[in-house]
């Protein structure tokens, strides 16, 4: 065995993200490692790494319990990791991003001629499309993917790291990587492959092994494994209803999107989910809709009347409004106080001849605090230092002032506690009773479950099922990761 | 890509057009004792602008400059008229610019404080400190021997071309052909990957900033050189100058570009700015104004070439 991992453990802050990870990679042997979003991959790769260290359990590497303390100490023994986000100097050349932090040296200067030239060589015997000159700004996040993997291959590794290396690229990129993969494979390399697309197991994985909410729940050979197992695996846990919604009979139709990839319609009074996994398209989806990314094709229709937003400022004029999935970046001025964060988007409500109304501002703001039940003090409380529940109440005060028809959650629930998840939830329903529009995008498969009217799930930038009610949590990960 | 290419000459070919504006419009303009001067001016912005280049690489800024001149000036100068030999007194000067420098590095790297802001303290301080220990007075009665390194020649040529051509090829190769410069240009580019490539960071940051402290030292000892006293008012708004040469020679603030040579004709333009002003008898307050003017324009025009070039 290269690599074993038992009971591995890691806390951030209160949050156990791996609770007890166990893993075996082999060389010459293709490992996936799969399961949702905030499963626990990332940080047991990076623990493997060096980049973090791990609370307890057992690392061995070809035997010998280990401990690695920074990125270094790992590549020395010979892993090597090729970063999900690009992690290159993009004023750099190829050559020298490969040479990074482990310079040939001629002297006390750079050897560049050697450097140059040895990456040369490594370049053509991968047959790989690039130039050891060229700078990593000019290349194609597939180029920079291949510099990352340049890296990894520079060092002599045994064991390399895939972190979603296909998440940014296209489909014939996405074969090309395979290909490499398939050859590091031959050569008697180990490789560990991270990956939330189901479909690239059948290309490439030797073994399969499967977290969920931290643990590893299963391992095993991929062909001795099928499909549905894998899906209830990664899913599988029980689901916690912490709210439960009444169907109500939708009225007329508010919103009708017909853009490449995305045609779909919300009525008076109904809740639509959207679900897909991360890179689907879904937070874009929200952002061309809102006028941040518009589209040039296809049309938007509201209440019959087309519209074409080209700025947040236009959408919401036309009526609609987005609750960003960022809050602390996009949703709130952090510094500024509740009453002001309330009447951002509708200020013109509370000024009259230029000059805005101190004291209406603050009747309008304690009318939302006490309504949405928005725990703090005073108004004059600065928003950043309100709890994230709180916060995202203050967000939805502000568009609720505003009062647009139309009403975009991208990930509603996103570092809030269950008792403000609740919260958030009754809120969208009153919202909907009083005849609005809601569109919420929700990586939380139980959460779409209970509040959604239908779930539209998509993949790859495209809507590709739109499912009721009444779905299961497996029939959406199929759709959002398999495809048909 | 050429017209790319045209655009990254744009400094120099400025520069050009520039001399040659210059030339038709003064006859005083190409005369030994007018280009003399020009090198002599220009000669304390540029040895600084050296070293604000690795600092702008880096993605940092350095505003304490103008303010570490004075106080190297001033404590360099007290060296010497405390009875310390010219050779003491300079690496006295020099010294205090390389403790300055290493103190704002290490100050952005302990206390994880952005270097604007850092350096805008250490702007302060230092210009307190140089008014309490001068007693807000000139120093004076340096020894006559100081003025050969600002004013004197070597084969007819001014000794401070030499030690700016030094300098200059010295912060070349550093930049490009040793760890150092290369780990610069990573860590202005992109700090994350920097980390992640196992770099020590921390501690090329404090090199980075001594470096450019260093340089400031040894351009005081010039600068004092020249007035032949130690003036702790000396190097008010270097800064503004300092940071529109590297950023008007291509380098961008937010990191990972720049270059020798083209602070060396950012510097140059500016120098030629300033005398071309003086010679055609434009308003000393205009100059100011047209510097602050050119430095916005060269910005803009690199920005409107970096989009171009991003969208392509």
């Amino acid at each position: 065995m290269l690599l074993e991992l038992e009971g591995i453990r890691k806390n951030f802050g209160g949050v156990q993200a791996l609770k007890r990870g166990d893993l075996r990679a082999a060389a010459g042997e293709v490992h996936a490692l799969i399961g949702e979003n905030g499963a626990g991959k990332s940080t047991m790769m990076k623990i493997i790494a060096g980049m973090y260290q791990r609370d307890g359990g057992d690392v061995r590497w070809k035997g010998q319990s280990v401990h690695f303390q920074k990125p270094g100490d790992a590549h020395a023994v010979g892993i090597s990791m090729v970063h999900q986000e690009s992690l290159l100097a993009p004023h750099l050349t190829v050559a020298e991003n490969i040479y990074l932090g482990r310079e040939t040296l001629h002297g006390p200067l750079l050897h560049k001629a050697a450097m140059q030239s040895s990456a040369s060589r490594l370049i053509e015997e991968n047959n790989f499309p690039l130039q050891a000159h060229w700078k990593v700004r000019d290349l194609s996040p597939a180029q920079r993917q291949l510099v990352e993997i340049c890296r990894a291959l520079h060092g002599a590794s045994s064991l390399i790291i895939f972190d979603e290396p296909t998440a940014s690229l296209s489909e014939s990129e996405t074969v090309e990587v395979f290909r490499i993969v398939r050859e590091l494979r031959q050569k008697g390399i180990g490789i560990l492959y991270i990956t939330h697309r189901l479909v690239e197991l059948a290309e490439i994985a030797d073994k399969v092994t499967v977290l969920r909410d931290g643990d590893t729940v299963y391992h095993g050979n991929y062909k001795d494994t099928s499909m549905d197992e894998i899906v209830h695996q990664m899913v599988g846990r029980k689901v916690e209803r912490i709210y439960e919604r009444e169907k109500l009979t939708p009225g007329k139709e508010v919103l009708k999107v017909d853009i490449p990839g995305a045609a779909f319609s919300i009525h008076e009074g109904e809740i639509v989910g959207v679900a897909g996994l991360m890179g689907a398209g879904r937070t874009e989806l929200c952002q061309t809709l809102f006028g941040v990314t518009p589209s040039d094709e296809g049309e938007i229709r509201i209440e019959g009347r087309k519209v074409h937003p080209k700025s947040p400022r236009e959408a919401v004029d036309a009526g609609i409004a987005l609750i960003t999935e960022d809050r602390q970046q996009t949703g709130l001025a952090l510094e500024l106080p509740i009453r002001m964060n309330i009447t951002m988007a509708n200020l013109g409500a509370v000024t009259k001849a230029g000059i805005v109304r101190q004291a209406e501002e603050k009747t309008v703001s304690e009318r939302f605090r006490d309504k949405l039940q928005i725990r703090a003090a005073s108004v004059e409380q600065n928003a950043g230092r309100l709890s994230g529940g709180n916060q995202q109440k203050v967000v939805i005060a502000k568009w609720l002032y505003r009062d647009t028809k139309i009403v975009l959650f991208d990930e509603p629930t996103r570092g809030i506690d269950v008792g403000a998840k609740a919260e958030v939830f009754a809120l969208m329903d009153e919202m909907a009773r009083e005849g609005k529009a809601i569109l919420m995008v929700s990586s939380e498969l139980p959460e779409l479950l209970q509040v959604a009217d239908r779930i539209l799930v998509m993949r790859g930038g495209k809507i590709t099922a739109e499912l009721p009610r009444e779905t299961t949590q497996e029939e959406i990960m199929h759709h959002a990761a398999v495809g048909n | 890509m050429r017209r790319d290419m045209l655009q990254k000459l744009l400094p120099f070919l400025s520069l050009i057009a520039l001399f040659i504006a210059l030339a038709i419009a003064s006859p005083y303009f190409l005369t030994s004792v007018n280009l003399s001067s020009v090198v002599r001016q220009t000669a304390v912005i540029n040895i600084m602008a050296l070293g604000m280049t690795l600092v702008i690489v880096s993605g940092g800024i350095d505003l304490s400059v103008g303010a570490i001149l004075a106080f190297s000036g001033v404590v360099g100068s007290m060296a010497m008229v405390a009875g310390e030999s010219v050779w003491i007194g300079v690496a006295v000067g020099i010294l205090c610019g390389l403790a300055w420098g290493a103190l704002n590095g290490f100050l952005t790297v302990w206390l994880n404080i952005p270097p604007f802001i850092v350096t805008l303290g250490a702007l302060g301080i230092a210009r307190g400190l140089t008014l309490i220990i001068s007693g807000g007075l000139p120093v004076s009665g340096l020894p006559r021997e100081l003025t050969f390194l600002g004013d004197g020649t070597v084969f007819g040529v001014p000794f401070v071309l030499i030690v700016l051509l030094i300098c200059a090829v010295v912060t070349h190769v550093v930049l490009h052909a040793t760890k150092l410069g290369r780990y610069t240009y990573a860590i202005g580019s992109n700090k994350e990957a920097a980390v992640y490539a196992g770099i020590p960071v921390g501690p090329y940051t404090v090199a980075v900033y001594a470096i450019s402290g260093l340089l400031t030292g040894l351009a005081s000892m010039i600068e004092t050189s020249r007035l032949m006293t130690g003036q702790p008012t000396a190097g008010q708004s270097y800064e503004l100058q300092v940071i529109a040469a590297v950023v008007i020679g291509g380098g961008s603030l937010t990191g990972g570009e720049g270059s020798v040579v083209g602070t060396l004709i950012g510097a140059f333009i500016m120098g030629l700015l300033s005398n071309g002003s003086d010679l055609l008898g434009i308003n000393p307050y205009l100059q100011q104004a047209i510097i602050g003017a050119i430095i916005i324009l060269a910005v803009a025009l690199d920005e409107a070439r970096k989009r171009k070039f991003s969208t392509a």
